[in-house]
């Protein structure tokens, strides 16, 4: 065997594995412990949402939008519902609005709890996995005592929300808030100074402020680089222009800062629950909706836990949507990952993995790579179509 | 009492006692997977009843399916479950593995899971509460134990 030549060991992970609960499969070139090449094949969670959205009528699509991603299923829905509703012409009461806005800074608080968990997991600290997953049920009572259910809790209403705040529900959240921001203090002491994660975390995985900016990173993800990308401070949606947001940042870039940012994050949250829970606006909780929309298209955005969220909409006239198109953040940051792990070592990849925070049925889309070697000739939609035929035959 | 008979007991006394779970996400919307990883943690806590999530499935024994079965999850789906040794249990978590849920009729969707494998027990939900998981478990444990018992029950109810 001629040992000069240099071997090309490939590593391949998923779609079914241990260390994400979602299917999505990894090859990693590695050169002994070091990687060299990284790729990402996706698509075993798509489903094919965005084509369904246009056979079901506007309040049908708002429960099928909202079960594109159980986790953050509730900024889906805001942003459709915003969307909607701008194409309509409607204005939802203020109250509305800010329930709106209490649900999703609930929901990021559970989504970030989540990921501390997920994250401590894949550093292999599982006692912080089961503490933070612990803590993380008080947000789930809050929410279910809410709207009456743990996930998918479909808050939204095209014009308004279902749910009314009363005192006892008040009271029931701030005795929550203030557990949850006692425990998240331990949390920021731990994975600032506990010694054995930091050798995971601190200086693994950086990301520049450059490298950032051009992968086109967004939420924590970015924010712990230094970039300051927001979409509530910079295109305040809901009830967010009356309930200003501080942005957390923080410019290591490296995995501790996406720790230290996402639990900064959940002060900020706190804070904002708290204020939208003293100035909550009296009124109605739904303006009335028409049932059929004019033609027009519009674009609407809104903050998820794991950064922007994109939706476009355009409606032809009739009850349906003509075409609903969905970017997520995912799909956004996990460039971020092929390019991290290559030159890392392969025990850090699940933790560069698990850094962006990735949710692969939020990120399921039709997506064609083009490696260096394919033919870059555009395919008309007839040889589109056979070529799914003939996959699909074999 | 043959000493087939208390081989066999003896199995089934250790199999009863810790079942190592698989998981499996078909294409799920995350929601019944984060449901199913809250059970494992402190307040529900399935270890109690000896279940371990394991990451491979040549050591388990109970695969635990969500969501409705993509195109692209179909193979593996079948690949999964034929690496786990017999006997095998499938649970179906979610209105998605049981019927395909709000994602019937997408092109990309085949349906649901007893489509592509035998499921021994469905649980119903969007998603399904932590306890009615632990419940479709307990539930499944209780039907190894004693099989005959269990399809009188059922049988009657």
């Amino acid at each position: 065997m001629d040992t000069t030549v240099p071997q090309r060991f490939v590593v391949p992970i998923g779609p079914q594995h241990p260390a994400l609960k979602e299917p999505g499969h990894f090859e990693f070139t590695v050169d002994g412990e070091q990687v060299t090449g990284a790729s990402v094949r996706l698509g075993y969670a798509h489903r094919g949402i965005e084509k369904a959205t246009e056979g079901r009528n506007w309040v049908q699509n708002l429960y099928l939008l909202e079960r594109i991603c159980g986790i953050c299923s509730h900024v889906h829905a805001t942003a459709y519902c915003l969307g909607v509703e701008k194409l309509a012409g409607v204005t939802p009461p203020p109250r509305a609005q800010a329930i709106r806005v209490l649900v999703a800074e609930l929901e990021r608080i559970h989504s970030h709890l989540l990921w501390l968990g997920v994250a401590a997991h894949e550093a292999g600290f599982d006692t912080l996995f089961m503490y933070s997953w612990r803590d993380r049920e008080t947000v789930m009572d809050i929410l279910e005592a809410l709207t009456g259910n743990r996930v998918n809790y479909s808050a939204n209403l095209l014009g308004g929300v279902k749910f009314d705040l009363t005192s006892e529900l008040t009271d029931k959240i701030y005795k929550g808030l203030e557990l949850l921001e006692e425990r998240t203090y331990q949390y920021v002491d731990v994975v600032t100074s506990d010694a054995t994660l930091l050798q995971r975390t601190r200086g693994v995985g950086v990301t520049t402020r450059e490298q950032a900016e051009q992968l086109g990173l967004v939420g924590p993800t970015a924010r712990a680089s230094g970039v300051e990308r927001d979409i509530r401070v910079e295109a305040p949606y809901a009830a967010y222009p009356d309930f200003p947001v501080k942005v957390v940042t923080a410019t290591a870039g490296d995995l501790e800062a996406r720790f230290v940012v996402r639990l900064q994050e959940l002060f900020e949250a706190y804070r904002l629950i708290r204020a939208v829970l003293e100035k909550l606006p009296p009124g109605e909780l739904q303006a009335r909706m028409p049932r059929k929309i004019k033609p027009a298209e519009t674009v609407s955005r809104v903050e998820a836990p794991r950064g922007e969220l994109f939706y476009f909409i355009k409606s032809n006239g009739t009850d349906q949507p003509e075409r609903i198109k969905v970017r997520t953040p995912t799909l956004c940051n996990l460039a971020s990952v092929c390019v991290l792990a290559v030159g890392s070592q392969l025990a850090d990849v699940p933790m560069i993995l698990a850094g962006v925070d990735p949710c692969f049925s939020c990120n399921d889309r039709m997506v064609t790579v083009y490696s260096g070697d394919t033919d870059h000739t555009q395919w008309t939609w007839k040889q589109l179509r056979q070529y799914g035929i003939d996959y699909y035959r074999r | 009492m043959t000493w087939q008979h208390v081989v066999d007991d003896i199995r089934t006394w250790a199999r009863v006692n810790s079942p190592w779970v698989v998981h499996f996400n078909t294409g799920s919307c995350n929601g019944c997977d984060i449901e199913i990883l809250a059970i494992l943690t402190p307040r529900y806590d399935a270890e109690r009843f000896g279940v371990k999530l394991e990451g491979s499935p040549r050591h388990a024994d109970v695969l635990i399916c969500t969501g409705p079965v993509t195109r692209q999850a179909r193979d593996r789906l079948l690949r999964v479950y034929e690496q786990m040794p017999e006997p095998k249990f499938v649970i179906a978590v979610g209105s998605c593995a049981i019927s395909g849920g709000v994602f019937q009729g997408c092109y990309n969707v085949i349906g649901h899971i007893d489509e592509v494998i035998p499921v021994d027990v469905y649980i119903p939900g969007c998603p399904p509460r932590p306890e009615a998981i632990l419940d479709g478990v307990v539930k499944l444990l209780g039907h190894l134990k004693n099989p005959v018992l269990e399809e009188t029950i059922q049988e009657a109810g």
